[in-house]
Parts: C-alpha cells; sequence; structure tokens
C-alpha cells in the first residue's frame, strides 16, 4: 500500500480517492432496485409461469440487483482503494461459493444415501 | 590496500536512514479496513444461508413458509429498506456538499424508515411465535430465526450508530472524522440492503414456491 503511487496526494486533508455518488448514481440505482424487486415479488404473487421457471428468474434478477446496489449504492470499482476492495470482495466470493456449494452437496448426499427411518421412534428396534 | 578499504568501513556518516515518513493521514487505510470488516460479516451471512439452505426443508410436520409468510408484509419491509437506501444516498450527497442541515434531516429519514423496517419485521415475529412457530418448532425454523433475525439485529444496530452519529454532527459538525464515519455508515447500510435482497429472494419468494 505505501508504494501506492495516490498515497502522497491522500496527504492533503481531503479523500480524493473516496468513492462518490452523485444524484444520478443514486436516482438509477434506485429505479433499477424498484424494478427488480418489483417483478419477481409479483411473478411469486401472480405465478404466471412454473415454480422452476420462476424460481430461475427471481435467483437471476436478485444477482443483478446485487450488482446493482454494488455500483450505484457501494460505489464499488476496480480502481477504488488501489483494487484493494475488489481483491478482498472477489476472494470472498470464492469462499462464499465454495462454502455454499459445498455444505449443498455434501448434504444433499447425505440426505439421500441415509437409511429410512420409521416415523415413530418406538418402533426401532 | 588498507586505503582503498578505509573509506568504506568509515560509512558510518553515509548511513541512510528514512526519516521522511510517508504521510498516513487519519484515518487514511479506514474504508478499506471497514470494507474488509464487511467482507468478514458477508461470511457470516454465508454461513446462515447455507444452514437456512440445508435446513430449510426440514418443517418437523410443523408449519412451512406457505403458512407462515405474508408476501404483502414482505415487499412493504423490502419497500422500507430500499427507501431507507435512497435516503442515505441523499444524506451523502448532502454530505459532500456540506450541508449540514440536510444531512441531519436525510439521516433522520433514514433512521425513520430502517425502525418502519425493524418494527414490521419484529410483528411478523411475534405473529409467528403467537401461532406456535416458534424457533424451536423445526430446523427449518431454527434456521429461519437465525438468518433473518441475524439481519435484523444489524439493522438495529444500524440505528444506534445513525443515532450516535447525529449527536456527533450535532456537536461538532461536519468536520473530516465525522465525514470518515457517515461514509462507513453508508457501507454498512447499503451492505444490509444487499444481505436483504438475499434475504426476501432466496426465505421467502423460494419459500412460497418451494
Amino acid at each position: 500500500m505505501s508504494h501506492d503511487p495516490h498515497a502522497h496526494a491522500n496527504g492533503h486533508g481531503h479523500h480524493a480517492e473516496a468513492p462518490h455518488g452523485s444524484l444520478r448514481d443514486y436516482a438509477t440505482g434506485f429505479l433499477l432496485s424498484v424494478v427488480l424487486t418489483a417483478i419477481p415479488f409479483w411473478l411469486v404473487m401472480e405465478r404466471p409461469f412454473s415454480a422452476g421457471v420462476t424460481a430461475a428468474i427471481i435467483v437471476a434478477f436478485a444477482v443483478v440487483q446485487i450488482v446493482v446496489h454494488m455500483i450505484f449504492f457501494l460505489h464499488m470499482s476496480p480502481k477504488a482503494e488501489g483494487g484493494w476492495t475488489m481483491t478482498s470482495l472477489v476472494f470472498t466470493i470464492i469462499v462464499v461459493m465454495i462454502m455454499l456449494a459445498g455444505s449443498l452437496w455434501v448434504m444433499h448426499h447425505l440426505n439421500t444415501n441415509m437409511m429410512p427411518m420409521p416415523h415413530d421412534p418406538s418402533q426401532l428396534p | 590496500m588498507s586505503t582503498t578499504v578505509l573509506p568504506a568501513s568509515a560509512g558510518p556518516a553515509e548511513t541512510f536512514y528514512d526519516f521522511d515518513e510517508h504521510p498516513h493521514p487519519e484515518g487514511h487505510s479506514t474504508m478499506l479496513g471497514f470494507w474488509i470488516y464487511l467482507m468478514s460479516d458477508c461470511l457470516i451471512f454465508a454461513i446462515l444461508f447455507a444452514c437456512y439452505a440445508v435446513l430449510g426443508g426440514n418443517f418437523a410436520a410443523g408449519p412451512g413458509p406457505k403458512d407462515l409468510f405474508d408476501l404483502n408484509l414482505v415487499a412493504v419491509n423490502t419497500a422500507m429498506l430500499l427507501f431507507s437506501s435512497i435516503t442515505y444516498g441523499f444524506a451523502m450527497l448532502a454530505m459532500q456538499q456540506d450541508r449540514l442541515r440536510a444531512t441531519q434531516l436525510w439521516l433522520v429519514v433514514t433512521g425513520l424508515f430502517g425502525a418502519a423496517f425493524l418494527s414490521i419485521e419484529l410483528y411478523e415475529f411475534h405473529h409467528m411465535i403467537a401461532e406456535g412457530a416458534t424457533p424451536q418448532r423445526s430446523a427449518f425454523l431454527s434456521a429461519f430465526f437465525t438468518l433473518v433475525g441475524t439481519h435484523g439485529l444489524h439493522v438495529t444496530f444500524g440505528i444506534v450508530w445513525l443515532v450516535t452519529l447525529l449527536a456527533q454532527l450535532a456537536r461538532h459538525g461536519l468536520i473530516q472524522a465525522n465525514k470518515r464515519r457517515l461514509m462507513c455508515l453508508s457501507l454498512f447500510w447499503h451492505f444490509l440492503d444487499v444481505i436483504w435482497i438475499g434475504v426476501f429472494t432466496f426465505v421467502y419468494l423460494m419459500g412460497m414456491l418451494r
């Protein structure tokens, strides 16, 4: 970090590199979020499609909305803080993906390979 | 020989110490540090989401999502959090223009939306518990209350932080330290909204499809 060429420029009291949003950013982010929230709710309440298709669509909308929030509200950019915020974000996403996929995979196999159990425990030998 | 060695060994006068420190203005690394805290918070939520994904189908012959969730209420709740996000954005814009009164006003509005969100969530929890759907009832309900409750706890502490900053602003105005604190809370607040996207999609909407 000390080799950051901006380090000297930052020493003058104000944070030149701090990410700032404009009114346009916030308004765009808000409008996109409203649309990206309203459509999934409408799809689940009215159910014009089958459950599988609806699930795929609402997950896609959630991912897009998270990206919208990151860009317009959290002001993420590959250049912020010399790229360290983006690096830590990518690292976190990788860890989260491994953990989520691994948990679901392992637990699914545990469930399907379990011995069938009677519902009443007193029936056990 | 010795004459050539001497100048090199009599070197102490030439030893170079870098007394000229690189400037480290107060709080220059706060934003990055706070971001890394948020990433660790992200891992907490990821674990709770994984628990919910694994346990969310184990109802123990108890009530399921369709018996418990009211999507209209969740939609209103989502709107509250989204409104609080945009009003915090307005507070940040006012802060950038050094308008103290406007910053305080938008922060108060944000706090009110946050409080409305919490009230609706507590009403929902109270309603569920009154119907017998307590965290002890099934693995699904344990995972549900832990995940949504942790998010609600984060919002609670966000509001406590917001009130603290309002007191700081009233006392010291828009000094550099307060601006930095407001920017940290901005990250925190918008981050909670990002987590809520995951909650309403995977817990509530997917729950109704199950």
